[in-house]
């Protein structure tokens, strides 16, 4: 990971500089005008969100049945993520609904989910934090919870009626529905993973330079 | 039996209730580029395309801000440590 650290950095930058530019020249859309460009930032940050909680999930369950402490570094990593990608959505969503929808939230299947499910990984957060010895077992059983709302929220805009845009306008736009749109689209989307994958490598190098120092204290403490 | 009455009535009730759902509204399967030279904009979008972009950004930011002052923090704690260590044992 750390030969590639310094090439992903770069591509990232790359990527997020060259975004607005790019999101700029992409066609305005017929019903919802140009509010709708928050589309090239939203559902990538959901995309990052989805990987976190992807990588969270596994190292949570990994943790849960296996007791390794790196899964659950991962796992930490992965909540902390979710939470911020999580959020990004969540701000931007509203924003992008006070033009379309006139108001800035509804209760709408697909928001109210979403905010439950962030409301889930910063529980988890929290019982890590304040939860006391032991708590990485709970915390861990609080993410994998997490992970299993997560097909739910993404498929509800399907299942469910909503005003959300459904789950077909990605695959439909990277078809060419709105001819100029993929190509900014797919690098807002490939930006905001690996800006994820980055956030990530980097809080797993903490949580697993924390543990050194808790075993050190400890064999300095029984020394 | 007074639960199976219960459950039958229940069941008679949400029978409607399900069946006479109102029609799936349309919600938007895909979207279509607006015609150039047509305004389809009511109130400014710029500001909130803008503050939505910017919050990304700060937040993004922000994270990394924490992430590398804890990580700085442990660096110091470590080689707090470390000193400690290495004087006790002398």
């Amino acid at each position: 990971m750390k030969k590639v650290f310094f090439p992903l950095v770069v591509i990232v930058a790359l990527l997020f500089v060259s975004a607005p530019y790019l999101i700029a020249e992409a066609p305005v859309e017929s019903t919802m005008g140009l509010v709708q460009k928050i589309f090239y930032f939203h559902v990538p940050s959901w995309m990052a969100m989805y990987t976190a909680i992807t990588v969270c999930a596994i190292a949570s369950g990994l943790f849960l049945f296996t007791n390794n402490r790196s899964a659950d570094a991962y796992a930490v990593a992965g909540a902390e993520v979710t939470v911020l990608f999580g959020l990004m959505g969540l701000v931007s969503r509203p924003l992008w609904g006070r033009k379309a929808w006139g108001v800035w939230w509804r209760w709408d299947v697909r928001l109210t989910t979403a905010l439950l499910m962030e409301l889930i990984f910063i529980a988890c957060l929290l019982v890590r934090k304040y939860g006391g010895p032991g708590s990485e077992k709970l915390a861990a059983a609080t993410a994998l919870f997490g992970g299993a709302t997560a097909p739910f929220v993404y498929k509800s805009v399907d299942i469910w009626r909503t005003v959300h845009p459904k789950t077909s306008v990605v695959p439909e736009l990277l078809k060419g529905s709105m001819p100029g749109s993929g190509l900014p689209f797919a690098l807002s989307a490939v930006g905001f993973v690996l800006l994820a994958t980055l956030f990530m490598y980097l809080r797993v190098r903490l949580a697993k330079q924390q543990t050194q120092l808790d075993d050190l204290y400890l064999a300095y403490e029984e020394s | 039996m007074k639960t199976i009455i219960a459950f039958v009535c229940s069941l008679m009730l949400a029978g409607p209730a399900v069946a006479f759902q109102p029609p799936p509204s349309a919600a938007q399967s895909e979207y279509v580029p607006a015609t150039p030279g047509t305004s389809t904009e009511q109130m400014p979008a710029a500001p909130l395309v803008v503050a939505a972009y910017a919050f990304v950004w700060v937040a993004a930011m922000a994270y990394l801000w924490t992430i590398a002052r804890r990580l700085n923090k442990v660096d110091d704690d470590l080689r707090a440590l470390e000193r400690k260590t290495a004087s006790g044992s002398r």
